[in-house]
């Protein structure tokens, strides 16, 4: 409770900044309060406790999410600086945007009552829907911000009318009055269907398939900081949302559900795939990558109950590997109107940290050893496994194969190509955001048990 | 003392080296190549005083993974290959005008790096790890600073990383099911597993695709020729010095005493696909035009007896399997420098532009030829000790398999001869070829040496891996 105070208040303080013209300390500011909010949650973490009548419910799982969302707004403040130098008047509206998103996100997973979870979807869907379309002048920006508001209020309303459902079958909106209620009696048919609309709406935020047409088009139009807040904290803090959600509802997950589950995520991971290779945008291209990393998250549904460690691990891992891979790109398209691949083209002379930096990146994504990727997939694949899907497993093992293909086209790209422009200017920020955090995934592909006996 | 020292030493020689500027850094690697080869000798007599140099400390909680590095016989025989070969490589580059050269020695010590690991991992989760890492550098080293077209080059790079991924997530997926049976990876916990037959096999098939498309076996074989071919000669010395008997050794080491029934099952199969290997690269290296094609198809050809050898499931099988691995480890890093040596001073590869060498550089043409009959397995030279035990322990198994697999010898002595033929002998070329230079001299000298020194006194390394391979079959045959 007092994470999701502190950063409210730090989020107002942002307006206030630019009013007292502050403008120039409003980024160190913002990092340094944003790790104060870190430390905080840390001091805190392992105490449990309930808010207003158990609106907000703090558990080691809300404190360690959390934590990671802090995370990676720091980093993508802290890439904001750069990003948004051209806008200087309008620096303190999206970071304190950011700031917001965070607070939505911090609901999101420490909910004890769906109308708190609606509320936190809502604050992180608007403050996107604002980001997506934040270059003003850009007719693919506003395209984006369009779709992915249409797009993304339609599935709040589905979201909406699943808890309304929920609701008349319990008559409560209190997550654990409602488990208590589902293991009991017997339940109302609206019950069910309820649940499967807020997965639905759920997934249609993880972009997984096939709710995921609007995320390549989505992610290509926005501006390339808003697509790595899309594609790594967006993702992650839905995805927790989604296993919370569902491991709170109804604890045992029923076989039918199950292979609903076993299907969407196979689908996601092979059309992300597929699509993938096809791409020759980079941002599009890792648009379709991350509807398959939501494949590979989806997994963890299968063994709810003692998969939250593994989770957090893959989030983590899948959205340190995307912050690096986004800051470098941010780094070679700052002045271009495209992401196109040919952008990258002979990075591996001009810029060899940042070449290594992505090719880091992606070999963390691909699921090579000691890069974190590899072990998320590890403990996922060995979960799986023992839950009895091994079908599942050896679907996700090719699709790790066909995802070196596209992965491999970038970094051969860097390499063996001539380069065609130069590149001047090293702005710090955006190499220490790339450099900590590529730092951050190796650290945790060496001591895995950092993250995973963090939920024990 | 224990075996992490090696690694620190070699992962520390890769830094320093990639941060010595490029200038330095081909000394600075050799420096390091050197002390990694001093420091693997000092170990092995630490071992053989009966000190412990093992490692075992718990590394992951959950799951249960523990950072275990174990040297036995065979290991330690594994680690002298890569940390003898090591230096000889790096000072067999210093003839070459590297782009970029402090990340290319970099790289070959890092690849040596992964590579001691893999030989000396007793976990299988670390030991994959080190498996995997070592693709990287060499994936790297054939793209940046391999030879020909670049597009062709990026093909056969990366179909050959591809195909290497794949091969090994299927290992990937037989650990994690291991580990759900065995509770922990460690080495001596998977030995202990009694899997039924069906799990064996399953088990067995999912290693088989990793190891046969590194080893690499008919048919896994296709992206082997165009990658020697393309990659830089150092690229494909490690490649072919080293990186392939990591298929072989994993095969000794993991996939027989782990699934020894699903091995004698397939017994024939698994032969079959060995010596198909022997004709059918024997077959094609005779039609090869360019040198180092043919030796690649050489090479294919002599590790798919090396593979027949581990899978007799014998002694004698398997002694001769791993001397075999050694002698032919400092044999086809020789024919690749003399490939190299030619190419430098003619700047082709094809062996219809060579010819009329021998007249100009007899020293050379004297190492060349030993080289050639070292790798046709003449007695007296090392690789005769190991093919001829080979061979005799495919005769216990059925006496056709020999007849089949000596077409090795034969067919081996013509095409290499032929080649000899071409390259050296002839009138005298018009083209200048200078003499040998003073560190390519070297490094034929040590090769030769090696060879036969070991061609008559193999005892040493017998005495070394004969325990653990003992160990190892009494697992088998459990």
């Amino acid at each position: 409770m007092n994470t999701l105070i502190a950063i409210i208040g730090l989020g107002v303080l942002c307006l206030l900044f630019e009013i007292l013209n502050w403008r120039k300390a409003l980024v160190p500011a913002t990092i340094l309060g944003l790790l104060a909010i870190l430390g905080l949650t840390a001091s805190e973490f392992g105490l449990e406790a309930s808010y207003y009548h158990n609106m907000i419910v703090v558990n080691k799982f809300a404190s360690a999410f959390s934590g990671l969302f802090i995370i990676l707004t720091i980093f993508l403040v802290a890439l904001s600086h750069n990003f948004y130098q051209n806008h200087q008047t309008k620096l303190s509206d999206f970071i304190a945007i950011k700031i917001f998103l965070l607070s939505g996100a911090v609901a999101m997973v420490s909910f004890g009552n769906l109308a708190m979870f609606f509320l936190g979807i809502e604050v992180l869907s608007i403050a996107l829907y604002i980001l997506a379309a934040s270059s003003r002048l850009s007719l693919k920006s506003n395209e984006a911000g369009m779709k992915y508001f249409l797009m993304g209020s339609f599935a709040s309303g589905i979201i909406l009318f699943g808890i309304c459902l929920i609701y008349g079958a319990m008559g409560s909106f209190d997550v654990i009055e409602i488990s208590e209620l589902s293991s009991s009696a017997e339940l109302p048919v609206w019950f069910p269907i309820g649940i499967i609309l807020v997965t639905i709406g759920m997934l249609f935020k993880i972009a997984a398939v096939p709710f995921h047409f609007w995320a390549p088009d989505v992610y290509e139009g926005a501006p390339s900081l808003t697509t790595a807040t899309m594609s790594t904290l967006a993702k992650v803090v839905a995805m927790a949302t989604l296993y919370k959600l569902l491991t709170v509802l109804n604890a045992d997950i029923s076989p039918a559900f199950q292979m609903i589950v076993v299907v969407v995520s196979i689908a996601s991971m092979t059309v992300g795939n597929i699509m993938a290779l096809r791409q020759s945008n980079v941002k599009r291209m890792l648009a379709f990558s991350g509807i398959s990393h939501a494949g590979f998250m989806l997994m963890t549904l299968l063994s709810a109950s003692i998969a939250a460690a593994s989770l957090l691990y893959y989030a983590a891992a899948y959205a340190l590997a995307g912050i690096a891979a986004f800051s470098v790109i941010i780094y070679v398209c700052r002045n271009r109107d495209n992401e196109d691949l040919t952008n990258f083209h002979g990075l591996g002379k001009t810029n060899p940290l940042l070449a290594a930096i992505l090719t880091g990146a992606l070999l963390s994504m691909a699921g090579i050893p000691i890069f974190s990727g590899f072990f998320a997939k590890l403990i996922l694949f060995n979960q799986a496994i023992q839950a009895g899907h091994l079908i599942l497993v050896i679907a996700a093992v090719v699709n790790s194969i066909i995802s070196v293909g596209y992965y491999f086209k970038l970094i051969l790209a860097m390499y063996t190509k001539e380069a065609n422009q130069e590149r001047s200017g090293t702005p710090v920020l955006i190499y220490a955001v790339a450099v900590i955090s590529l730092l951050l995934n190796i650290a945790l592909g060496l001591y895995p048990s950092l993250v995973l006996d963090l939920l024990g | 003392m224990d075996v992490t020292y090696l690694l620190i030493l070699l992962f520390a020689g890769a830094l320093a080296t990639y941060f010595s500027g490029d200038k330095l850094a081909s000394k600075v690697a050799l420096l390091f190549g050197v002390a990694s080869f001093g420091l693997s000798v000092y170990l092995l007599r630490l071992f053989q005083d009966g000190e412990s140099i093992d490692v075992i400390t718990s590394w992951i909680t959950r799951p249960n993974i523990y950072f275990a590095l174990k040297a036995d016989g065979l290991s330690l025989a594994m680690l002298l290959l890569t940390t003898a070969l090591t230096p000889i490589i790096i000072l067999s580059g210093l003839g070459n005008d590297f782009k970029n050269a402090k990340a290319i020695y970099a790289l070959i010590l890092f690849m040596s790096f992964a590579m001691v690991g893999t030989f000396l991992a007793s976990d299988g989760l670390l030991y994959y790890i080190f498996w995997e890492l070592s693709l990287i550098p060499i994936y790297f080293i054939a793209l940046l600073w391999g030879n020909g077209d670049a597009e062709e080059r990026k093909k056969a790079v990366v179909k050959f990383f591809i195909y290497t991924f794949a091969g090994s997530l299927f290992m990937l997926v037989a650990f994690v099911y291991l580990y759900g049976q065995a509770g922990s990876l460690l080495l001596t916990d998977l030995y202990r597993l009694q899997l039924s037959d069906k799990e064996q096999c399953w088990i067995f098939g999912a290693f088989f695709l990793a190891y046969a498309i590194k080893i690499p076996l008919i048919p896994f074989h296709t992206w082997q020729a165009k990658v020697y071919q393309k990659a830089p000669t150092v690229g494909t010395m490690l490649l072919s010095g080293i990186m392939l008997k990591m298929g072989l050794y994993s095969v000794i080491r993991w996939q027989l005493p782990i699934a020894p029934h699903a091995a004698k099952q397939y017994m024939p199969v698994l032969l079959g696909l060995g010596i198909a290997g022997v004709i059918y690269g024997s077959i094609v290296a005779l039609r090869q035009k360019d040198l180092k094609k043919l030796l690649a198809y050489s090479s294919l050809a002599h590790v798919g007896l090396i593979a027949a050898g581990c899978y007799t499931l014998t002694m004698d099988g398997l002694r001769g399997a791993v001397l075999q691995m050694i002698a032919h480890g400092f044999v086809v890093v020789g024919l690749f420098f003399a490939a190299e040596i030619i190419f430098r001073r003619y700047e082709t590869r094809t062996i219809a532009d060579m010819g009329g060498i021998r007249s100009q550089t007899p020293k050379f043409t004297s190492m060349f030829m030993i080289l050639v009959l070292a790798s046709v397995a003449l007695p007296s030279t090392f690789n005769f000790v190991g093919e001829f035990m080979v061979l005799f322990s495919l005769a216990h198994v059925n006496v056709v398999w020999p007849i089949l697999g000596g077409t090795t010898i034969i067919l081996g002595a013509y095409y290499m001869l032929r080649m000899f033929q071409h390259v050296m002998l002839g009138d005298t070329n018009a083209k200048v070829f200078k003499d040998v230079s003073f560190n390519e001299g070297l490094v034929m000298v040590l090769i030769v040496a090696v060879l036969f020194f070991f061609g008559l006194y193999p005892k040493p390394i017998t005495d070394l891996v004969t325990p653990s391979l003992e160990a190892i079959l009494a697992q088998i045959n459990r």
